[in-house]
């Protein structure tokens, strides 16, 4: 009796085993969502509802930021006034030649404002065709020479701005020594309009890019080859915010820069007379100069662009919404009609 | 089972396999001993001696990996490097530490060193498994005389030449050993071949006679010889060697060479002497590499990539031009114009004095700037894809077979999109469309019929012609019914009469011809039965499927083969004159060997009344006419019962006897035995004239109906194949009649279908043939006219509805594969809607093959499982091997493996359309989003004077193919679904789109081109448009180089993704976590590398933090440019789908809409193949 319990429960047990053994070494697969390509998805469909939605979605959007963003746009006022040949006395023939000369080069120009500018009033100047967006030109600084006093002979990428006789130049580098230095000053009924020249750079570049320790040093003591602006060498670079706002090169040929900041209001009709020195050089390479007013709105300056933009793409997508409902509507179409099936449409096509 | 080995040590082989001579002969071989390429001397079992030792033949040891430790870095990195794109980006990261350089050279280094480093991990976790597997072979176990005059287990890879190993019961062969002795007496004994040539039968090998009585360690200690033999050679089944042994010398044959990976079987132990090892063994040198394979979507995506170099080439042409033009201007008549540039003191790089000379430097500028149009990580991204998606392969559960327990391989990872085109299957029958399992069915005894099941084949035509199928009665059920009667089912037996079975058959009036029948069936055979221990089962160890089935139907009626001896066969058989039970010797004299020309085999046995008998059976073709006069006298019925049977698809044995009388069998075997013995060249067509001799003057008993069984769910799957627009060649090399009787039954031959049959088996070329040289002729001129016939025949109906059905025989298909028919022949056969070529040998099959794959230049699939197969499987474009029963030489020469045929329907239209789809949309994508990236940066460049100054920092860039925009387009490769997977099965025309190539056409991989364009002109434009001049900000701050830099990248990453989102159709979470990560990441990669300290961000210091994130207008500007981005692809597709849906589009909206499915009439689906065909035909001819 006992002996054939115990082999009936080892029986058991072998067998218990050997059905467990396959399935254990069975190389099935194992069942998972993710290796039989089951997981959960939602699988869009370009249906007629979606499709429509999607471009009233769009155009719901769209508009009213078109809209608004046009308003904004409205709401600022910029003056530009354009000046490189105004300038220029009338009978000069080589622009050039004058402007390189040294001397005096100032020049008024008035300007009437149109429409009530409330502060602040942003001066910005405006270069065209100006590439600091040049490699060589990007590639003409030193960074580490701008920022700590300690690597200012860190000059090797300046070249040919680099040493004069020499000696280290600071700050190196062509964009640099081609810093622009024409000035300007605003009267108001002859009463002086002050221009702030603080924070218009980028705090993280007074900051961090350009060190208070870092002073100017053999800046454009070359006399032969004439650059731009010369800094005031006592003055360290972190407070030099022309250079700073410079040194930020340009992304297109065509840029504005902000040269300062008018802090009263100026009513409509009021005439501000600007007297401006105008030493740059942009003659030899056609180069236009501007003088801008501007105030901003949440959006920043004045573009009608965006807005024209949004209202463009808005009003699109509506008129296509439109296109596909009428479509729909004109000529629904039962899905899964074997008519539209390939073979069918030309049945005898051969 | 001692007691069954031992009986089998008894056989005398040499009796029974007559026509097996095993006594040495010296072949011509034999004299070019010790001449080149005969010039190995091995000194057995005496590997230390001298001369061996100055011989130093190399060891066992085995690497198959492609590295070592020592060579992986140089060799991998080379392998790498043989990718012209990625020997492009190398020289740009080399050149990247000149000046000429636009960015810095370590954010041009680190992408291609995290693309190299990724595919080399790849390549090194590879070749670690194949290392792995070495290591295990090489330590394997074998005893090894040696040390102490014993033998004693050594490592495999310590084996050396001359060694003596002793080899045990089914353990393989560590090298390539001649064979000396065996524990059966004689020195013969069994080896399984098959991971050689994969047949599964057993082969007999046979030691020398001086040798065999070494079957004890005992007399190694004086065994001493010299063995001189071939050098290593890839010739699996010749070799060439003499012994010297005790001063003699005795030729060596194949017969005495034991295989590497053979295995033994059936034999206690053997002695060998190892003559070839390691990599000189046949087996590895046989392991060539077999050719890789890449799949068309590749090649094209080499043209694009070509292309898209062109236009590199192009736009950095016209980019330096303009840069040499402005260059030249800077310095005119001691003018300078751009002066901030400082023209008068200068590098060589913007020297306008030399301005030719600056546009070619910047030209390599260029070349390297716009880079970025070429995707560096598109072949990692397509790697990484594939594997994932064969991954998916092996581990579908669909794809799994219970019975043999064998999931689905992909065993390369390079055709997974292959899958998803092919247009012609070339199919294998036996094994693949074929069990290769034989079932006695129906038999036909003295003129009656018997055998109620239903086969397959008869099943298919009834349910074609709409009849409701009988299953209940004769169909699977009868199997059920079977079981009932004799207890229960048995593998290679449904039969069921209750006429003759249970004992029944002795009640019938020609009882005495039903014994006659079934003691033929269970005498005339070679089989070794072999009692299963536990069961006292009687298994059959036979050559061919049919004979088991024959001896298992006898056994089944009660004619039990019990044992097989040197000389007798004992059954255990019905007395009927007592009615009981008893076993009876038969006396076995001789066996007259099967073979393909004879198509018969017979016996000559004595039995217990020492009556003569010869028993045979054989093909119905060469038996009806050896048949006496007085042995016809149910010829007429039994012929009729035959024809029944083919049309059945049954394989046909025609069972007949003969008495002999003493004296006429003794002069007879005079005669024979001369034969046997004799030297001559002819010794096997003397023996063979002189059975045929004997073999005459039979009375006919009946014939058997064997049936090959279909595997499961082969006709429904090559049904839907058939429906995807798929053409279906079977290649077999059984006869005609078979071959139609099989396309029948997996439906594809229909009885609606027109047969042109091509044939060379006609009378006047019989005729012909018999005249010798003339043949030729007759028979090219016979099939051209066949094939002009089928042609017209073709070309005469109108009606697209009429398909036909091309059957050819292996003959024929020999001429028709001559150069000057072939274009005909092709011409023809693509055509038809079904292809059979019967008896057709590898050779063939491979050649076909090649010429299907080069005539129409569509893509092939191959699939086979034998060793017959391995030729085609590597020939066509996809090989697919059936890894079922028949060894493992077709699965490891094929692409993918399966363990059944129905499982292909899933591989090609489930997995093969996702593939393809999404290596399609994949690769489309990839050239949009890296020509709308690399476009922005030659817009910017135009608008910098094309001086070589990116738009973006250089960190942005670098990450943009490796972290902003490569995990998305793998997760679109890796599991984009159009349509759910019983869809795809469903709707098997969706499978056109990859036939048609549709997904991957120029139109479509242009289209996304210009989308890419059109989309970085849409973001340049717009962003610049936009905020360029006025200030972007409240406090009046405007635009600079890094602002504009940080907004045309985040639209790029944010236009991109959103593309891949609209353009995704299967959306799980893994895209959403990808797609908005990526978009997520930008903005927090910009945020942290804003933080880092500005020498190290340079241009992007806080760029992202103080100056974009406050600015209203960023944030506008992204999302107008983004929705305008979108806006083309979407109203497209739209459109498409409202007025071109494409197929997936149909489905997916069909069943989106719960709309039932359109009654689904599959033929036009086939004519659209035949147009399909004839149109790449056409434009191939013209």
């Amino acid at each position: 009796m006992m002996s054939s319990n115990t082999a009936s429960s080892s029986a058991a047990v072998a067998g218990s085993a050997d059905s467990a053994a396959p399935r254990r070494n069975s190389k099935k697969p194992k069942y998972s969502r993710f290796t039989q390509q089951e997981l959960p998805a939602c699988k869009p469909i370009l249906t007629p509802r979606w499709v429509i939605s999607a471009f009233l979605l769009v155009s719901v959007v769209f508009i009213p930021i078109g809209v608004a963003s046009l308003f904004a746009s409205r709401d600022v006022v910029e003056i530009v006034d354009r000046y490189d040949n105004d300038c220029i006395p009338d009978n000069t023939t080589d622009k050039v030649n004058y402007i390189q000369t040294p001397g005096d080069k100032s020049c008024n120009r008035s300007i009437t404002v149109p429409k009530r500018m409330k502060q602040p009033i942003y001066v910005y100047y405006q270069l065209d065709n100006f590439y600091q967006n040049h490699r060589r030109y990007v590639k003409s600084r030193s960074d580490a020479q701008l920022r700590d006093n300690s690597s200012a002979s860190d000059t090797s990428s300046c070249k040919p701005e680099d040493t004069y006789n020499g000696k280290i130049i600071v700050p190196c580098g062509l964009i640099a020594w081609s810093l622009f230095n024409d000035t300007y000053s605003f009267s108001r009924n002859s009463s002086q309009l002050n221009v702030n020249k603080k924070d218009i750079s980028w705090k993280s570049d007074r900051e961090h890019k350009f060190g208070s320790d870092v002073y100017p040093s053999n800046f454009q003591s070359n006399d032969t080859v004439i650059g731009g602006a010369s800094l005031n060498s006592s003055i360290p670079l972190s407070q030099q915010e022309d250079l700073i706002v410079w040194m930020r090169t340009a992304a297109l040929p065509t840029f504005r820069k902000l040269y300062g900041r008018i802090e009263v209001d100026l009513e409509p009709n009021d005439v501000i007379s600007v007297t401006l020195q105008n030493n740059y050089n942009t003659y030899s390479f056609n180069g236009k100069k501007k003088l801008v007013l501007s105030t901003t709105s949440w959006l920043g300056g004045k573009n009608d662009f965006l807005g024209i933009a949004y209202l463009t793409v808005g009003g699109l997508c509506f008129f296509l919404a439109l296109v596909f409902t009428l479509v729909y509507l004109v000529k629904p179409r039962r899905l899964g009609d074997p008519s539209y099936l390939s073979w069918n449409r030309n049945p005898g096509g051969h | 089972m001692p007691e069954g080995s031992r009986q089998r040590m008894r056989i005398n082989f040499r009796k029974l396999y007559s026509f097996i001579c095993f006594r040495p002969i010296y072949e011509p071989g034999h004299a070019q001993i010790g001449q080149k390429g005969y010039s190995r001397v091995v000194y057995c079992n005496d590997p230390d001696h001298l001369e061996a030792v100055k011989l130093n033949y190399r060891g066992n040891y085995v690497s198959t990996t492609k590295y070592s430790a020592a060579n992986f870095i140089p060799k991998s990195l080379f392998e790498q490097f043989r990718r012209v794109a990625n020997i492009y980006f190398l020289v740009v990261a080399c050149v990247s530490f000149s000046p000429l350089a636009p960015y810095s050279s370590l954010s041009i280094l680190a992408p291609l060193i995290v693309v190299i480093g990724a595919t080399m991990a790849k390549e090194g976790v590879e070749d670690w498994r194949r290392r792995k597997q070495d290591i295990e072979a090489n330590n394997r176990k074998v005893k090894v005389y040696g040390c102490n005059n014993t033998f004693c287990e050594t490592n495999w890879k310590k084996v050396r030449v001359g060694d003596i190993v002793k080899v045990c019961k089914d353990e393989y062969f560590p090298a390539d050993l001649v064979l000396l002795s065996s524990s059966h007496e004689g020195g013969v004994c069994y080896v399984e071949t098959m991971n050689l040539d994969g047949e599964t039968n057993l082969k007999l090998k046979h030691a020398l006679d001086v040798t065999s009585h070494l079957h004890d360690e005992k007399f190694f200690e004086e065994f001493r010889a010299v063995i001189k033999c071939e050098d290593p050679n890839e010739k699996l089944y010749s070799f060439i060697g003499t012994l010297s042994y005790d001063g003699k010398e005795y030729p060596l044959s194949i017969q005495q060479l034991l295989l590497r990976g053979s295995k033994l079987k059936n034999t206690e132990y053997v002695f060998g002497c190892a003559i070839f090892t390691g990599h000189d063994t046949k087996v590895m040198q046989n392991a060539t590499h077999p050719p890789s394979k890449r799949s068309k979507i590749e090649k094209k995506m080499d043209k694009i990539i070509y292309l898209l170099f062109s236009t590199l080439v192009l736009i950095a042409f016209v980019g330096s031009l303009f840069f040499g033009i402005e260059t030249k201007k800077d310095f005119s008549d001691g003018k300078l114009r751009r002066w901030y540039l400082r023209p008068d003191d200068t590098t060589v790089f913007y020297d306008p004095k030399r301005p030719s000379l600056s546009a070619f430097f910047h030209f390599l500028t260029a070349l390297m700037l716009y880079g970025y149009l070429i995707p560096i990580s598109l072949y990692i991204s397509i790697e990484i894809v594939k594997v994932l998606q064969s991954i998916f392969i092996n581990q579908d559960q669909h794809m799994y077979d219970e019975e043999t327990d064998k999931p689905a391989r992909a065993r390369t990872s390079n055709l997974n999109e292959e899958l998803g085109q092919v247009d012609i299957i070339l199919s294998d029958k036996t094994g693949t469309l074929t069990c290769n399992s034989m079932e006695f069915v129906k038999c036909s005894i003295a003129g009656t019929a018997y055998g109620r099941g239903m086969t397959e084949v008869e099943r298919a035509v009834t349910r074609r012609r709409g009849d409701a199928v009988p299953e209940s009665v004769d169909g699977v059920q009868g199997l059920e019914g079977d079981a009932v009667d004799s207890g229960k089912s048995v593998r290679g037996f449904n039969f069921r009469d209750e006429r003759i079975m249970n004992g029944q058959w002795v009640k019938r009036c020609d009882s005495k011809i039903i014994q006659k029948f079934f003691q033929v069936l269970a005498i005339c055979h070679t089989a070794i039965p072999e009692e299963n221990e536990q069961s006292g089962e009687i298994m059959y160890e036979a050559e061919s499927p049919d004979e088991a089935a024959f001896l298992i139907a006898a056994k089944e009626i009660g004619f039990k083969c019990k044992r097989v001896t040197q000389t007798s066969i004992s059954l255990c058989e019905l007395d009927t004159e007592n009615g009981k039970m008893e076993d009876r010797d038969y006396e076995r004299l001789q066996v007259l060997e099967f073979n393909t020309s004879r198509k018969r085999m017979s016996v000559i046995v004595r039995n217990k009344e020492k009556k003569l008998l010869l028993l045979s059976k054989g093909a119905d073709s060469v038996m009806f006419g050896r048949l006496s006069k007085d042995g016809r006298s149910f010829e007429s019925q039994t012929k009729d019962h035959i024809k029944k049977y083919a049309e059945a698809g049954l394989r046909i044995m025609v069972i007949a006897y003969r008495e002999l009388d003493e004296e006429e069998y003794k002069s007879w075997e005079k005669e024979f035995s001369k034969a046997k013995t004799s030297v001559t060249a002819e010794r096997d067509e003397l023996a063979e004239k002189v059975a045929d001799k004997i073999e005459r003057n039979l009375t006919l008993l009946g014939a058997t109906a064997v049936e090959d069984k279909l595997q499961k769910g082969v006709p429904e799957c090559i049904d839907t194949l058939a429906q995807a627009g798929i053409g279906l060649w079977v290649l077999t090399g059984d006869k005609m009649e078979t071959a139609i009787n099989i396309g029948y039954a997996c439906s594809l031959l229909r009885e609606d279908m027109k047969q042109i049959v091509i044939t060379l088996d006609s009378p006047d070329i019989a005729a012909s043939e018999n005249q010798g040289d003339r043949e030729a002729k007759a028979s090219l001129e016979s099939i051209r006219k066949q094939i002009g016939e089928g042609m017209s025949q073709i070309n005469s109906t109108k009606e697209s509805d009429i398909m036909y059905g091309l059957i050819i025989d292996g003959k024929s298909l020999e001429f028709s594969l001559k150069k000057d028919i072939d274009k005909s022949f092709f011409e023809l056969a693509t055509k038809c809607n079904t292809v059979i070529c019967c008896r057709s040998s590898p050779k063939q099959k491979a050649l076909v093959t090649r010429l299907v794959k080069r005539e129409t230049g569509n893509t092939t699939l191959a699939i086979g499982d034998g060793a017959n197969d391995v030729g085609m499987l590597q020939e066509a474009d996809i090989g697919v091997g059936i890894s079922g029963v028949e060894g493992m030489q077709a699965v490891m020469a094929s692409d993918f493996a399966i363990a059944q045929f129905r499982f292909l329907e899933r591989l090609l239209l489930v997995h093969g359309h996702w593939c393809y789809r999404r290596i399609a949309m994949m690769i489309c994508y990839f050239f949009y989003k890296n020509i709308a990236f690399g476009f922005t940066l030659f817009w910017f460049e135009a608008h910098a004077s094309f001086s070589g100054q990116p738009a973006y920092n250089d960190w942005y860039m670098s990450f943009y193919n490796v972290f902003f925009t490569s995990l998305p387009v793998i997760a679109l490769g890796v599991f984009d679904q159009d349509v759910s997977a019983p869809l795809c099965v469903k709707y098997p025309f969706l499978y056109l789109e990859g036939v048609e190539n549709i997904l991957f056409s120029w139109p479509r991989i242009l289209g996304w081109m210009f989308n890419g364009f059109l989309t970085s002109i849409i973001i340049f434009s717009l962003t610049t448009k936009s905020m360029i001049k006025q200030a972007f900000r409240r406090d009046g701050q405007v635009v600079d180089y890094e602002v504009l830099g940080v907004t045309m990248y985040t639209c790029v990453v944010w236009a991109v993704n959103c593309q891949m989102a609209i353009s995704i159709n299967y959306f799980t979470w893994i895209h959403h976590f990808f797609i908005w990560g990526s978009i997520a990441f930008w903005y927090k990669f910009l945020v942290i590398y804003g933080y880092l300290p500005p020498e190290m961000s340079t241009t992007a210091y806080r760029a992202f933090v103080e100056e974009c994130a406050p600015s209203v207008l960023y944030w506008l500007v992204t999302l107008l440019v983004v929705i305008c981005t979108l806006l083309p692809y979407f109203s497209f597709r739209a459109f498409q789908t409202r007025f071109y849906p494409m197929y997936h589009d149909r489905i997916q909206r069909k069943q989106y809409e719960g709309l039932e499915a359109e009654n689904s009439d599959e033929l036009p689906r086939q004519v659209r193949k035949k147009r399909h065909l004839r149109k790449t035909l056409m434009q191939r001819n013209s």
